[in-house]
């Protein structure tokens, strides 16, 4: 065989050229090495059919030139990453579209980073709104301690007004209401947990939206496991980081997810499991820690963690005991989440609320609700956001319902902003069927007698 | 009140019929399932989102032989003289009619071709003709045997349809018709790289866009584009980008418009007709009652807890990076071929992840393929070997599991890119695996 035939990717074996290992050509990377993912991509572009961005806005061009082909351009050193980056609304779709494994998201929040830390002045206005809204939990806990003067003066028009010409956050959309009570300070008026368990022992991320905005949900969780005998935990936390991830401040992410790894290892150590209520945070510390940081025991955590009804799926017979519970007629539009699908997750609330008598629940499709956090609420995107939207408001309206229902924060605001309903969180329905009534006190009594 | 509760144990997912993998064979699988046993609970699970996205959307069942004649024009005719092994030997020429009934009753109105057993042939965006037993609606009135004249209308932005190109190369082959191709913008688009999902999503939703003739529907922007070009054909080709949720709407509205007949020519991946196809199945596995999980690979199982080694009792499905286990009394492993990942090779074996069902190939990788790119390559038809129940057999002949079948490309014994039988041999081997399954459940 001469040099020309010779394929260029292998050895001829039996030849002199025994030693000619194509696979060690590159050295062993020391840090994160995104090379395989990018040579994986075989360019079928079926990533590109899933993002919700690119088929409503021909200027954002898709997740595939996001991650590998970008990836690529910039192994040039003059080559800046492309500012069409900050359009990405890290639904992380692609992830679960596509068929080679190329870790998209992974790629999209590598270069959302750099682009930030390269490219984008911190004394822009955009900066600076995109770390405010990426920090929400920083102002949080202020709006918490006066939740009545700050639903008061965030719900104000001249509010609205600077938040949009000031720092570029849209005024179409109704700020979230602060509760008067956090999840936490209701937790401790209580008492904390109320069942102790050496065997079965949860330590549930509650995450900001649940502790500051919605507690119902929270306590909702905490009631539910402390039905099938679960001791609840409530570890110190921060952000999940989900919002940092998007808006590119990974430095502000690296710090949340530091805390957070340390705080759900101590409780892995204390023999608990991690559950979490929101997709979106289960989402980044099952996939995102993982994959942009190496924090002693981050792997431990990652794999440690469920989505809170998963786990009651999976370590309690939750169908099971769903059969037969009844609420009173409720009907529901149920949206599942992006950080949901991509976690395996979409169809469980369909088959757990099928169980329930009184309950029906209608599946809206599987389009993008199309907020993705804090992009929806930035004055350039909210055109996007809702165009995004559009389908999923329309199946909503469509369905036999005027409740809504899902598991991921941002999604509830963008169904109730699109269509006015009132939205539920899974864990709340839940709680009805097997805490309402009679059958609460059965449990009890089944509990007692083991 | 504060309790103290013993230890509970961690309980598996339970369904009767497990299906792993998302494509053709695997929905077709659970749909069979469902079909055949009432009772039966069905769970297809797949990693990724559906292949179908890659697929152009035709149902073929065989259009050349493996030895490389044809085109055929009656596929049926040539599946009782195929190898031993074949998938298509391996259920019967009858499977194969029964199979490709089913797929009519569930496709009805969106797919043609059912009242013939001959191949249609169908031009597609490359200029070529390809035979295929069935075939979108939407590509109905392209058909490469009908004589009238067509117009082929490409778009500027979109380069992978070149429509003078594609026209040109039709004649050559000799179609009964003249065909014309012009480039035309598309309204309401001007970047080169605008996804194809963006051209449907401005005609689904008839978008206000602005043309040289003010503001407009984009489905009236294009039809005005269109009218100036048309001389006296009576049908005109579209790159398949006509609509996603209301594609039928899309068409009819430009052929009332145009007065003329309108199809659309199937293209290369991404593919609105593949990603139709994929929304169909899926709404029918959602009418089925059929539960599907996805996101989420299995990556591994276990046998039996009576010290069986071949009755598989659950698999493991990894839910980022948590373990989760799913039980079935049954499974299909549909999982793909080699460019599907439901076959891997590496430098010295060729095998199946999951299950590790064993892949007949020879051990010295040279011998894997042949010089000529298009020749008859050994690495086309590596796949499981499967008995004629599609339990894949192990080296001995003997099934590698009592309750494991496969479909589709996973399967070896053919050439699916060469005979044109790719979607043909997924719902064959899917319908008669799923139905198997559901029939031998243990309640």
């Amino acid at each position: 065989m001469s040099d020309t035939e010779r394929p260029t990717d292998d050895g001829v074996p039996g030849t002199e050229d025994d030693e000619f290992e194509p696979v060690q050509v590159f050295p062993e990377a020391a840090e994160m090495d995104l090379r395989p993912g990018a040579d994986d991509c075989y360019k079928c572009s079926t990533c590109d059919t899933n993002c919700p961005v690119a088929e409503v806005d021909d200027e954002f061009p898709g997740p595939k030139f996001q991650g590998p082909e970008q990836w690529r351009l910039k192994r040039q050193d003059d080559h800046d990453i492309d500012d069409s980056v900050m359009k990405c609304s890290n639904c992380m779709r692609c992830d679960s579209a596509c068929p080679s494994e190329v870790p998209l998201s992974q790629m999209h929040n590598t270069a959302r980073g750099e682009y930030v830390e390269e490219n984008m002045s911190t004394f822009s206005r955009e900066y600076l709104r995109n770390r405010l809204l990426a920090n929400y939990r920083r102002l949080a806990p202020l709006a918490a301690t006066f939740p009545r003067t700050a639903n008061f003066v965030m719900g104000l028009s001249a509010t609205k007004w600077i938040g949009e010409k000031v720092l570029g956050i849209t005024s179409e959309r109704e700020f979230p209401e602060f509760a008067t009570e956090t999840f936490r300070e209701w937790w401790t008026k209580r008492g904390g947990a109320h069942v102790e368990s050496d065997e079965n022992r949860i330590a549930y991320f509650h995450g900001c939206y649940a502790n500051y905005n919605t507690p119902e949900v929270a306590k909702a969780l905490v009631r539910v496991y402390e039905h099938f005998g679960y001791e609840v935990m409530v570890p110190e936390q921060s952000c999940s980081g989900t919002p940092m991830f998007a808006n590119g401040t990974l430095e502000d992410a690296r710090r949340a997810a530091e805390t957070n790894v340390e705080a759900l290892a101590a409780a892995l150590e204390d023999g608990a499991d991690i559950v979490a209520s929101c997709s979106s945070c289960s989402m980044s510390i099952r996939q995102e820690y993982p994959e942009l940081f190496d924090f002693e025991d981050t792997a431990a955590v990652a794999e440690n963690t469920w989505d809170a009804v998963e786990y009651l799926r999976v370590h309690e017979d939750l169908e099971g005991e769903l059969a037969g519970t009844s609420v009173d007629s409720a009907a529901f539009a149920y949206h599942a989440p992006c950080h949901s699908r991509n976690q395996g997750l979409d169809g469980q609330t369909i088959e757990l609320m099928s169980a329930i008598d009184g309950v029906e629940a209608h599946d809206v499709g599987d389009s993008c609700s199309g907020i993705s956090g804090t992009y929806g609420w930035k004055a350039e995107h909210y055109e996007t956001s809702m165009k995004i939207g559009e389908e999923m408001f329309e199946h909503m309206e469509s369905a036999p319902a005027e409740t809504g229902l899902t598991e991921c924060p941002t999604c509830s605001m963008q169904m109730e902003h699109g269509t006015g309903y009132e939205i539920k969180h899974t864990l709340e329905v839940i709680e009805a069927a097997l805490l309402e009534g009679d059958h609460d006190a059965d449990r009890r009594g089944r509990q007692e007698a083991r | 009140m504060r309790v103290e509760i013993g230890v509970t144990t961690e309980m598996a997912i339970e369904d009767d019929v497990l299906v792993v993998g998302g494509g053709l064979a695997g929905a077709m699988a659970a749909l069979s399932a469902a079909d055949a046993n009432d009772d039966a609970r069905v769970r297809l699970v797949t990693y990724k989102q559906s292949t179908l996205r890659q697929a152009s959307g035709l149902i073929d069942i065989l259009g050349y032989t493996p030895a490389g004649e044809g085109p055929l024009v009656d596929p049926f005719d040539a599946l009782e003289s195929l190898p031993t092994g074949h998938p298509y030997e391996r259920v019967g020429s009858e499977a194969v009619r029964d199979a490709l009934a089913f797929f009519d009753e569930i496709a009805g109105d969106a797919y043609a071709g059912g009242h013939t057993n001959a191949n249609a042939l169908v031009p597609t965006h490359g200029g070529t003709v390809k035979p295929t037993a069935r075939y979108p609606a939407s590509t109905a009135a392209g058909l490469a045997s009908d004589d009238r004249d067509a117009l082929l209308v490409g778009f500027e932005t979109l380069p992978d349809f070149d429509a003078p190109l594609a026209a040109a190369h039709l004649e050559a082959a000799g179609v009964p018709f003249d065909a014309r191709g012009v480039t035309v913008p598309f309204p309401g688009i001007v970047r080169d790289d605008a996804k194809v999902t963006r051209y449907a999503h401005l005609l689904d939703r008839d978008e206000t866009v602005t043309t040289g003739a003010g503001e407009t529907g984009a489905r009236e922007a294009l039809a005005t584009t269109v009218r100036d070009h048309l001389e006296d054909e009576s049908r005109v080709g579209f790159p398949a980008v006509l609509g996603d949720d209301d594609a039928d709407g899309v068409r009819a509205e430009l052929a009332d418009t145009l007065e003329v007949d309108v199809f659309e020519v199937p293209m290369g991946p991404p593919s609105l007709p593949g990603i139709r196809l994929e929304e169909l199945l899926y709404g029918a596995l959602e009418d089925a009652g059929v539960r599907v999980t996805s996101g989420v690979p299995v990556v591994d199982y276990e046998t039996g807890a009576n010290g069986s080694d071949e009755h598989i009792d659950h698999v493991v499905v990894d839910r980022n990076g948590t373990e989760i286990p799913h039980r079935a009394d049954q499974y299909v492993l549909a999982t793909g071929g080699l460019v599907g990942k439901g076959v891997r090779s590496e430098r010295d074996r060729v095998f199946e992840p999951i299950f590790d069902c064993h892949v007949p190939h020879t051990p010295d990788r040279y011998d894997w393929f042949v010089d000529d790119v298009f020749g008859d390559q050994p690495y086309a038809r590596f796949g499981l070997a499967p008995d004629r129940e599609l339990r894949p057999v192990d080296a001995t002949d003997e099934p590698e599991f009592v309750n494991l079948r496969a479909a589709g490309a996973v399967l070896g014994g053919y050439d699916y890119a060469a005979e044109k039988s790719g979607a043909g041999v997924s719902i064959a081997t899917g319908y008669v695996a799923g139905k198997r399954a559901a029939e031998v459940v243990d309640r």
